[in-house]
Formats: C-alpha cells, structure tokens, sequence
C-alpha cells in the first residue's frame, strides 16, 4: 500500500469506486454462500468457507498445547500423586489453589493433602503450577476450557475428588469425549 | 438577515465524550472544548483500568509479573513478555540461546502484525468499513490459531520466561506460518482495494489529526505515530535486540504525519513484519530454548524427577524466586504502538523492587489534544483509532 494523495476523476466520480468495492466483497460473499451450501450436502469438506464457527455445535480443535482445566493425576492404586509439597501454591500468581496437607499414618515418607481447592474464578491459566509440581500432579491437559456456568462462587471452586475425578473421566472418554460431555449442556440452550 | 447572524453570541460548549463511548474501543474520557462542531481544546482523562501493575509486581516474584505483563499491551501479549524478560535478563546479564532468540522474533512480529490488523481494523469499521474491518479480524484469526497451537493459550500467552521460552515451536510450525501468510495476503489485499483509494476512506483520514515533526519529537512520540512524520526511528534498528541486525526489513517512512500516514505505515509494517517472519524461519538454527543455568531456569523435568540436584534447584526457584543482582536496568523494545520499556530496579532478593513501564500510547495520549486542535468533532474517531491506545498499557 502506497500513499498516493491525488483522487483521479474516477475516484471522484465515486460510483465507479461503488461498483468495485462491491465486486471485492461480492466475490468474497459468493464464495463463501457456495462453500456453505456445499458443506451442506457434505461436499467440499476440505475448503474452508467463512472463518466463524458455529459454536457449540461446531468447533475447533484445541491445540496440544492448550491450557485447559487442571486435574490432578493418579497413581496405579487410584490414590494422588500429590504430596502437598506447595509447591504450586507457591508458584501460582493469582493466589487460587488452597492445600491443607495431611499425613499417612502407615507411611512416615509422603505427606498427602486432605483438601485440594482451585478457585477457577480466581485462577489464571498461567500454567505455572504445573510447572512447578515436582512430581507432575498436576496437570492442564483435558482440553477442557473453564466453565462459566454456576449460580455461587463455590460452584466454581474445584476441590480434590472433582479434580481427581476428571484425571479417570480423562481416562475413560478421551479429550473428546470430555469435551463433548463439557459442551453438551451448552449447546441448543 | 446576514448582520443577524454575525450578532449571534458564540459560545464555546464544553461536550464530555466517553468515558464508555461506542466509538472509542476503551474506556477514556474527552473533555472537549468546543466551537459549534470545531474542536478547540481537549483535554484526556486516562486511568479508568488503572489496575496498580507497578505495585502488583512488587508482590510478586520475578516470574510472576510475567503474567501481568500478558495484560499490558493485549493486542500484542507476546512483545511485553519478551521486553520484559529481556529486562531482566539484561539486569542480570544473561544470554540467551540462538534458536530462543530467533523464536522471540518471530513471536513479536507475529503480534505486531496482530496489533496493526487490530488497529486499522478498527478504525476502518469505526468509519464505517466495517467488511474491510472484519476482512483484517478474519486475519488476525488465522494468526491467532497459529500463537494458540504455540503458547497454549490465545491471548493470556504467558510464553516467554526468563532465561528462555516456554517450549520449542510445535511441529509444522512454518508449514502453518506458510498457508497463513498467504491467507493473511489476499486478505490485505482486499482491503488495500476497498480502502487505499476509498473517497470517503480517504477524506476523512488525509490531513486528519496531523502533528508535526518537531511536536512529536517534543512529546516523546515513538513508533507508526513518529514514523508517519518522517523522523526515522524504530526501536529494532536504533538499538538492534535479539537477532534483528541480521534481518533484511524497512521502516516505512509518512511523509505529513497525518491519520492517513498513519494507516499507510502500519499496513506497510505488517508487510515486512512478514518478511522478517519469513526469514527468521529459514535461519532458525537448532537447539535448546531454554539456557541452561539452574540459578535462573528451572530445570527439567527429567532432572527434577530423577535427581536430588535438580530437586533442590527447582525448590529454590519456586520457594525463593529469581536472584536477581542489585541494580537497576532500562531496557526498551519496539512494542506494536511504539517504544516499551521496562524500567526494573532490584535489591537483590527474589522480588522485584521496582517495575515501571514506558507505554507507548499513554505518552501519545499526551499529545492528542495537538493532533485534534481545530478538527472537527467526528475526526477525533480516526485519530483516536490510529493511536491504538490500549487501555491496559496506557492506564496499567
């Protein structure tokens, strides 16, 4: 794009600038109808036609890398990893995770917490806890985004058996199925 | 009749404009002086998401405030992150690695072809364009997707740490750098076609909010707003950073320091923000993103898991934060809207002592009342979009 100051009398004359204009966003507009109704009948899959999606019916992918909601991750016999070392706690800017640690009476190694609690209203998605834990309890790969559904604020504090919970939700149905599980409630509102 | 009207007392009428004006996309507020639809004076009231950033920081430890950066310039997150971990950075006297330093690049001038798209975008839906607006957000989409699969988040990035990055670039990174580029293209393309020769476009931007050479110097003016004026200054090559004295790319110059100059420049910078894009890809050497010093970087995983040396080192980070050395360090970097600094003062501990940010458009908003003196009252829309004030650098 270049500066040019001077109007020819085309320019000028304005219609003709109409008309032009309209070819750009007319060939754009029936490009993207024909695409539409094309996707419609299941044709033409693989050309993208106007870059909304139709949220929640629709969507897009999340990447790998997305921070999603956290679940804290389980050994084989379905207990935490965590040890309430707080660490996280610590390392998280917003101030959000609450942990009162307790200990095993049969084991003088680990401790474990008793209450794990994530204010999501509070939380960030910085993804710093994650990278603080030391022995990778937690984690933000579900691919799930926050909710913003609930008629309270403790609705949206997540305590350890719900975190836990979605670490075998996880497991069983797959990111997608989370998903789908996550979105349905959202959908045809 | 005629000596009638010449009788007629002239008043000037005070008009408040804003704080919450549709026109204006962020909360400021106008005190406008006016002569029927002149502008005579104007005087901006900014602070309304004064969210206290430079005391906020000084609770926090020094990978901390990276998040609260993210929240400074929220058209171009990734350019606050780097500027200030390259503060710091610089504080401390640590350099980073090759393939980091390329990838911080390609990063910022991703976001600033992100703030300019988000710029002109805007204004050209506030003058009523809005095909030609929703044409430069359908690109800035397509870019987005790309920094989502990269930072993992679109807009809270949260990416650039000290000492290095997050992580490597995903896998088919170029590949998606590629077909986005030449969506992005076709996309500016059209809207060179709908705008550049538009009369309306045209008229109510050229000759619009104009500010001369030597009044932007005087007020501290810095990027599209001084580069528009003529006056050749540009952050990355003034005081190259990062790998950019390498790199092949032009400043664009304007020549009357108009609304219009404005619009050409930062399109034109979207085009060799492009460029340097394109060729930090095909230089971009292998290797680690992180350095490898465990006073500063946490170490990884494996380490943590596997050894008691990484284990403590990672404690003492997250326990003790950063030791930064005393000292106090400025440190600027050519942001989407102009020169941001990062001002960082230490004592030493783990916190920072002091934060202050040079924001560029808070020092534009300090100049507005030069650029609208004696326009009309709707071209205060115009001037007011190219500025790009964003709320969250501006009021912090």
């Amino acid at each position: 794009m270049k500066r040019v100051e001077e109007m020819g009398l085309w320019e000028r004359l304005y219609f003709p600038e109409v008309l032009r204009g309209l070819w750009v966003t007319g060939c754009r507009f029936w490009r993207n109808l024909i695409v539409h109704t094309l996707h419609l009948f299941g044709l033409a899959k693989d050309i993208q036609a106007a870059i909304t999606v139709q949220y929640p019916d629709e969507r897009l992918a999340y990447p790998e890398t997305f921070r999603g909601r956290h679940r804290l991750t389980l050994h084989d016999d379905g207990s935490a990893k965590c040890t309430a070392c707080f660490l996280c706690a610590t390392a998280c800017p917003a101030e959000c995770i609450y942990i009162e640690a307790g200990e095993y009476p049969d084991n003088p190694v680990e401790k474990y917490p008793v209450r794990y609690e994530i204010d999501t209203l509070r939380c960030i998605y910085c993804g710093f806890c994650v990278e603080a834990c030391p022995c990778d309890a937690i984690r933000m790969d579900t691919g799930v985004h926050p909710a913003n559904w609930g008629f309270s604020r403790q609705d949206f504090v997540e305590n350890k058996e719900l975190l836990m919970d979605r670490s075998r939700q996880l497991q069983a149905k797959g990111r997608e199925g989370l998903y789908e599980e996550h979105v349905r409630r959202y959908q045809h509102v | 009749m005629n000596s009638e009207r010449t009788d007629l007392p002239i008043e000037t009428m005070d008009l408040q404009m804003g704080p919450s004006h549709p026109a204006t996309h962020g909360t400021i507020k106008f005190n406008l002086k006016l002569e029927g639809e002149k502008v005579l004076d104007c005087d901006v009231e900014v602070g309304y998401l004064h969210r206290g950033f430079a005391k906020s920081c000084e609770q926090a430890t020094w990978t901390q405030v990276i998040p609260y950066t993210d929240r400074l310039n929220y058209a171009s997150p990734l350019i606050n992150n780097v500027g200030y971990a390259m503060a710091v950075e610089k504080l401390i006297g640590l350099e980073i690695t090759p393939r980091c330093q390329y990838i911080r690049v390609i990063m910022s001038e991703l976001s600033r072809i992100f703030d300019h798209l988000t710029c002109c975008g805007m204004t050209a839906s506030e003058l009523g364009a809005i095909t030609a607006g929703f044409y430069m957000l359908e690109a800035r989409e397509i870019l987005m997707r790309i920094i989502e699969a990269v930072c993992g988040a679109r807009l809270t990035v949260t990416y650039v740490r000290i000492g290095g990055v997050k992580h490597d670039l995903p896998y088919g990174f170029a590949g998606d750098i590629e077909r986005a580029f030449r969506i992005v293209r076709k996309l500016l393309s059209d809207c060179d076609r709908l705008l550049s020769r538009n009369r309306i476009f045209l008229d109510r931007m050229s000759g619009v909010g104009t500010i001369s050479e030597e009044m932007a110097i005087a007020y501290g003016l810095t990027g599209p707003l001084l580069r528009s004026t003529g006056v050749r200054y540009d952050v990355r090559k003034a005081h190259p950073y990062l790998v950019y004295d390498q790199l092949d790319f032009e400043v664009p110059l304007g020549t009357k320091g108009d609304n219009y100059d404005r619009f050409v420049v930062r399109i034109q910078e979207i085009e060799q923000s492009v460029r340097i894009v394109e060729q930090a890809l095909k230089k971009i050497p292998p290797g680690p993103v992180t350095v490898d010093d465990p006073r500063f970087v946490l170490p990884e995983k494996e380490r943590v898991h596997g050894s008691i040396e990484g284990l403590m080192h990672h404690f003492k980070i997250i326990m003790e934060g950063i030791k930064v050395p005393p000292g106090e360090v400025y440190f600027a970097v050519e942001g989407g809207n102009g020169e941001l600094g990062f001002y960082i003062v230490s004592d030493g501990s783990g916190k920072p002592y002091r934060i202050r940010v040079r924001p560029p458009s808070f020092i534009a908003m300090s100049a507005f009342h030069e650029m609208v003196k004696g326009c009309m009252v709707a071209d205060l829309i115009p001037t007011f979009g190219m500025i790009n004030m964003i709320g969250g650098e501006c009021d912090r």
